[in-house]
């Protein structure tokens, strides 16, 4: 098996996960909405519903397309395009798991371990402005227009504090910016340098401060609950994708979907040790390689449904900010906060190692 | 053989889009299409083994400074109202800042030289770590004198924005 056929078949596989999990999450959204409702929730379709996602899916594809007269067509087309291939775009420096072993070589399961990591997510999560812009742009509509400005505007402010809060991360990962490279640090050495778990050594107990910033951010870059004020449907109908109809809705609100996953997916391995596991150098003394390998997958896969089940949770406990809060919060609370606490991990580091 | 082929798709593209900025009738596409051209430039950077550079540029051009310019247009377009008049005097000072602008870069031009061409795969000149490196050492006070740029520019837009109120 050659590396590019190797490649090949990892980026296959991501996407069909990403997709299959960003289907499953709206029949999570809705059975977790219908749990802390008191309700039941979608059950018709199939036991326990379970079928729900792929009759909505169905009813996507199935429905009218209307694309309004007045408005520019390709930009109308577009937008939805730009906004699903960001969000896909971000699962390629993700390290998914331990290096698979085939036939005496190494496989690792990353689909680019480029020495930019954090910042190429960043920078692809900045990128997704643009299909929600061009969208609501495109759709000739005042409050498609509106809806697309506060999400820019919000999605712009946030990165700003995002970034500052993985600076302390990459402090502590001496300087280097590979997920991969601070997944494995993650995975070695000592809690606190003397509390001898392996695979425990985790960004979290560390950064806690960092941690939150990022999380609220990633609620905000995501434009979810709280923070869901483009599309926040009693003020501007839909937002954005008010005029949006059929498999082109559809993308909007899948995109949405995937983007959790991915940001669920950053937290775990920027703060939460990505693969690794307590006792994970114990079952790698015991167990073959690759089982140990795909238990990894798995535990990295279990911490991100974790965090969506979060996501979820949050959004149906909080309710929506108003814009003003949205605004100072982002900039008179997290911007100078990740600040300081950027100030202060360095040099604490600093004062650690001399 | 490939990385050549690929460098020509590149350069053929940021040539194309940086015309279309500036031959094409609706704002809108003239910025949808810088954004291509600072992709395709990024790119470049890519080809020339500075990734740092090329995310970098991404995140600023294409992810912070195109989103607001694209706001603005969009803004502009929604009240369909025609270009305020332009007095002769502001045409003739454009003309004059635009003459006093090509003369400084042809001066500079002039004395200018072409670099040597150094290999760029073996040295890593486009990493984070050579780059923030000679950022804080060999040119610690351009940087500096840049970052109090920056921040001057932050707060005349503060001082401006309150004044509206």
């Amino acid at each position: 098996m050659t590396l590019i056929l190797f490649k090949t078949l990892l980026i296959l596989i991501i996407f069909l996960i990403s997709l299959g999990i960003a289907a499953y999450s709206t029949y999570g959204e809705r059975k977790i909405a219908a749990f802390l409702q008191d309700r039941i929730g979608p059950d018709r379709a199939g036991p326990f519903g379970i079928l729900q996602p792929i009759a909505d899916g169905v009813k996507m594809f199935l429905k009218e397309e209307i694309i309004p007269n007045v408005s520019n067509k390709w930009l109308f087309i577009l937008g939805p395009c730009i906004f699903m291939v960001t969000a896909l775009m971000t699962s390629a420096v993700i390290p998914w798991g331990l290096p698979l072993e085939i036939s005496g070589v190494k496989y690792n399961l990353q689909v680019a371990d480029i020495n930019i990591g954090i910042l190429y997510v960043l920078g692809v999560v900045s990128l997704g402005v643009y299909g929600i812009m061009i969208g609501g742009w495109a759709s000739n509509n005042k409050f498609a227009l509106l809806g697309a400005i506060r999400a820019s505007s919000q999605m712009i402010s946030y990165e700003l504090a995002m970034g500052m809060s993985v600076i302390a991360i990459l402090l502590m990962n001496d300087g280097s910016l590979s997920l991969n490279s601070m997944v494995e640090n993650q995975g070695t050495g000592k809690l606190y340098g003397f509390i001898n778990i392996s695979g425990m050594n985790w960004n979290v107990f560390y950064q806690p401060v960092a941690f939150l910033i990022f999380l609220i951010c990633a609620f905000a870059e995501c434009n979810r609950t709280p923070f869901d004020l483009a599309e926040s449907e009693s003020e501007l109908i839909g937002g954005f994708h008010t005029e949006y109809s059929s498999m082109k809705l559809g993308l909007y609100l899948f995109a949405e979907y995937i983007n959790m996953f991915i940001s669920a997916a950053v937290i775990s391995c920027l703060f939460f040790g990505g693969y690794n596991f307590p006792g994970i150098s114990y079952l790698q003394e015991i167990l073959p390689a690759n089982i140990v390998s795909l238990i990894s997958v798995a535990v990295l896969f279990g911490k991100i449904i974790f965090f969506i089940f979060f996501f979820m949770w949050i959004r149906w406990t909080i309710p929506r900010f108003r814009y003003d809060q949205l605004m100072r919060l982002g900039w008179q609370w997290l911007m100078p906060l990740s600040i300081i606490n950027m100030l202060i991990s360095g040099a604490v580091l600093i004062w650690i190692r001399n | 053989m490939g990385s050549e082929i690929i460098f020509y798709i590149l350069s053929a593209l940021s040539i194309f889009s940086a015309l279309v900025v500036v031959f094409s009738k609706n704002p809108i596409y003239s910025v949808l299409s810088l954004i291509v051209c600072f992709f395709s430039i990024a790119g470049h950077y890519v080809m020339l083994n500075a990734q740092f550079l090329a995310i970098v540029h991404i995140i600023v051009y294409a992810g912070a400074i195109m989103v607001l310019l694209l706001f603005t247009v969009m803004l502009l377009n929604l009240n369909k109202e025609s270009e305020p008049h332009k007095s002769n005097l502001i045409k003739v000072a454009a003309i004059v800042t635009g003459g006093l602008l090509m003369l400084t870069l042809l001066a500079s031009l002039r004395t200018s030289q072409l670099p040597v061409y150094v290999s760029p795969t073996d040295l890593g000149l486009g990493t984070v770590q050579t780059v923030g490196k000679s950022l804080f050492t060999d040119y610690l006070l351009p940087f500096e004198i840049s970052s109090i740029l920056f921040i001057s520019a932050m707060i005349g837009a503060v001082v401006l924005a309150k004044k509206e109120r």
